[in-house]
């Protein structure tokens, strides 16, 4: 009974949603309020990376590009539409989702290194528009971006951001956890292990890559624009190379095809830079060092060899 | 209950932190730095840190300030501004600094500011660009010529010289797009007539197509090009291939060896606004900015083994213009600080004369540029 529900992939949304509950008790000052809040806008992102990367097996390293459209959408709506940001934030979503789907069905039908390359330059080619059109972007130095207000209420500063988002990452993992449990996750499984065996069990390869690659980006686009919030200013780097990459490390980390993995990846890169000050001038070096040694002894990731280990789960 | 309880321990706790914070800083002025050591600003952050670091160590060994020895915290942003942004938090709260000296690129400093405002700590940046500074924030202050002052003291000399049409070429990176428009907002004032503009992107490199156009737009007397790295340099080689008589103008971002190094033969007789450090050795023994300029200049050479550059010299003035008010108010209480940098006057820096008061925190007139040309591959005062 335990173990079948450890397995199951609510149990983790559960645990979740009891640690963001009680961590503010025990987190000492709104410093770490802060760091916990980084924690849950980047595990949003890589929860929905994870859909793609770790359950239909396609390897994005564009998605900082739909992480921009939602930065920018609350940066740019506000500032010059005069939309209001809630609404800005859902037209993000709803922008990087319909820009996924135009750019996903040519791009899915590549595969492997193809498809990486082509993600990647969709990815640039959004951070170069974003650093170019500056009378739009506010340019290279980037743009300030507008406190939402909902009715009357200000939402600034650690305290509010930590709770929207991890609420947000909560409702996010549980939708995750649902898509996984239905037919749709099964049919990603049978994509990843196999394209041409999905094809001939009758799965339509090209449609469920799609809704993959939809869902991630949304999930990217309302993590961007809760970074964007939160710190009151974007730029480009928002949307750089760097940023992909970090998504992609954050979910290798902490474990392909596990939800709870794309989190622990995200909480161990937000966590690292600020743990490794204490080695001053070699603090890259250990990062780099860390990131090593993780994929030597445990390659499939931190929390699946963890499961495997505690015999958690049917190797 | 649960709801009161989970909303106030977290800030008890934090209170009792603050607490443990502030009866140590009796004993030390925490002095907090979130700088670009390494990234792709790193020539910003890495001279910024070195210098903090041997000047700090320098104040402590003569007894620290009012008494108090002064602790140094750097963190690095690696040019990133959601991490400087979490690292100025953690200075805040966490190591409760007494006052910031942060911000390497403009961006990383915008992302501080309103933590500092809020939390009404001095801090002061060194940000290019004027929007760090300007409208002036209680708590903000900045030590970098703004690219607005660079562009107008280019125009003032072209005016000199009874130039008034010129091209520019500007970088598309942060610092040439933004000098780029701030030179735009300025040129009618000085009488001068943009003809003809022209872009290059931060990886070009050859700017040829470009200054073909340049060469070919008729009437154009002079050509300026806001941008740094080694864009200019290329830009001033491709100019002299190309043999383009007008005097060229490059900005203050090209104020380091490199650039000469870089372009070569054809940087001689290229004219640009930088800061007297360039030329310390070369100004007359009365000009009041010399021992300043040099003694930095001595010491961070002979400390690094690194050519001296602009950038290391900003984090020198925020230092000393720091130190210098907290002096004056006899403390490191925030707000008396706050109050006596506002209120520095005739404080001789590697970046000029500065005078600040609550509608200037920068404090630096057009005298802090000095016009410069190179001259057989080494900086010259021009005229």
């Amino acid at each position: 009974m335990m173990r079948r529900f450890v397995q199951s992939p609510y149990a983790v949304v559960l645990a979740l949603a009891i640690v963001i509950a009680i961590l503010p008790l025990v987190l000492p000052s709104t410093f770490y309020l802060r760091v916990a809040a980084l924690i849950w806008i980047f595990a949003l992102a890589v929860v929905g990376l994870n859909l793609l990367i770790g359950f239909a097996g396609q390897v994005s390293l564009g998605h900082a590009g739909f992480f921009g459209i939602g930065a920018y959408a609350v940066a740019i709506g506000p500032t010059h539409l005069g939309i209001p940001p809630g609404l800005a934030l859902i037209l993000g979503a709803i922008a990087a989702g319909v820009v996924a789907f135009l750019v996903g069905r040519p791009i899915l039908r590549l595969r492997g290194h193809y498809l990486a390359v082509a993600t990647l330059g969709m990815g640039l080619l959004f951070a170069m528009v974003f650093a170019n059109e500056s009378a739009w972007t506010g340019g290279p130095d980037g743009m300030p971006v507008p406190r939402p207000v909902l009715f009357g209420w200000r939402m600034s500063g650690p305290w509010t951001w930590y709770w929207i988002a991890g609420v947000t990452l909560v409702i996010g993992a549980w939708i995750a956890a649902n898509v996984i449990a239905s037919p749709t996750g099964r049919a990603l499984r049978a994509i990843h292990d196999s394209e041409t065996a999905a094809q001939v069990l009758g799965i339509d390869v090209a449609r469920y890559k799609l809704i993959a690659f939809v869902l991630s980006a949304v999930y990217a686009a309302i993590a961007g624009a809760y970074l964007a919030m939160f710190d009151g200013l974007v730029t480009p780097e928002a949307s750089g190379f760097l940023r992909s990459i970090e998504f992609v490390t954050m979910a290798v980390l902490g474990g392909l095809g596990s939800t709870l993995g794309g989190i622990v990846g995200a909480a161990l890169l937000v966590l690292l830079p600020q743990l490794l000050t204490v080695f001053h001038d070699y603090e890259h070096i250990a990062l780099g060092l860390v990131m090593i040694v993780v994929m030597i002894f445990v390659p499939a990731g931190i929390v699946p060899s963890l499961a495997n280990l505690l015999g958690w789960r049917k190797s | 209950m649960t709801t009161y309880m989970r909303r106030s321990l977290p800030r008890l706790m934090a209170a009792a932190a603050f607490i443990v914070a502030a009866s140590a800083a009796h004993a030390d002025i925490k002095i907090g730095a979130v700088l670009s050591v390494t990234g792709p600003a790193s020539f910003l952050g890495d001279p910024e840190k070195k210098t903090l670091e041997m000047y700090v160590a320098d104040i402590n060994a003569k007894g620290g300030v009012n008494g108090q020895k002064i602790n140094l915290i750097i963190y690095d942003d690696a040019g990133n501004p959601n991490q400087a942004r979490t690292f100025g938090t953690r200075l805040i709260e966490q190591d409760g600094v007494d006052a910031l000296l942060a911000g390497s690129t403009t961006a990383t400093s915008m992302a501080i500011i309103p933590l500092a405002e809020e939390a009404k700590i001095p801090f002061i940046n060194f940000a290019g660009a004027v929007q760090a500074v300007f409208p002036a924030k209680p708590y903000i202050f900045k030590t970098p010529h703004t690219d607005l002052m660079a562009c107008e003291k280019i125009f003032e000399d072209l005016k000199k010289r009874g130039l008034t049409k010129i091209a520019m070429i500007s970088g598309k990176d942060a610092f040439g797009a933004s000098m780029q428009q701030q030179c735009m907002t300025v040129n009618a004032k000085y009488g001068i007539d943009v003809l003809h503009q022209e872009t290059y992107g931060p990886g070009d490199t050859d700017m040829t197509p470009q200054l073909t156009n340049i060469k070919g737009t008729a009437g154009i007397q002079a050509v300026v090009n806001p941008g740094f790295g080694q864009g200019p340099a290329i830009v001033t080689r491709n100019y002299k291939q190309l043999d383009i008589k007008v005097p060229l103008y490059q900005s203050h971002g090209v104020g380091s060896k490199q650039f000469i190094d870089l372009a070569g033969a054809a940087a001689d007789g290229v004219r640009l606004p930088a800061a007297a450090l360039l030329v310390a050795d070369k100004l007359p023994a009365s000009d009041p900015q010399k021992k300043v300029v040099v003694d930095y200049k001595t010491t961070y050479e002979k400390n690094t083994g690194q050519p001296v550059s602009t950038f290391g010299g900003h984090a020198y003035d925020g230092l000393m213009i720091l130190v210098d008010a907290m002096k004056r108010a006899k403390s490191a209480d925030k707000a008396k600080v706050r109050d006596a940098i506002e209120a520095t006057k005739n404080f001789m820096g590697t970046g000029g004369v500065v005078n600040m008061s609550a509608t200037d925190h920068l404090g630096l007139d057009l005298t802090a540029f000095r016009m410069l040309e190179i001259k057989n591959g080494d900086w010259t005062l021009a005229n």
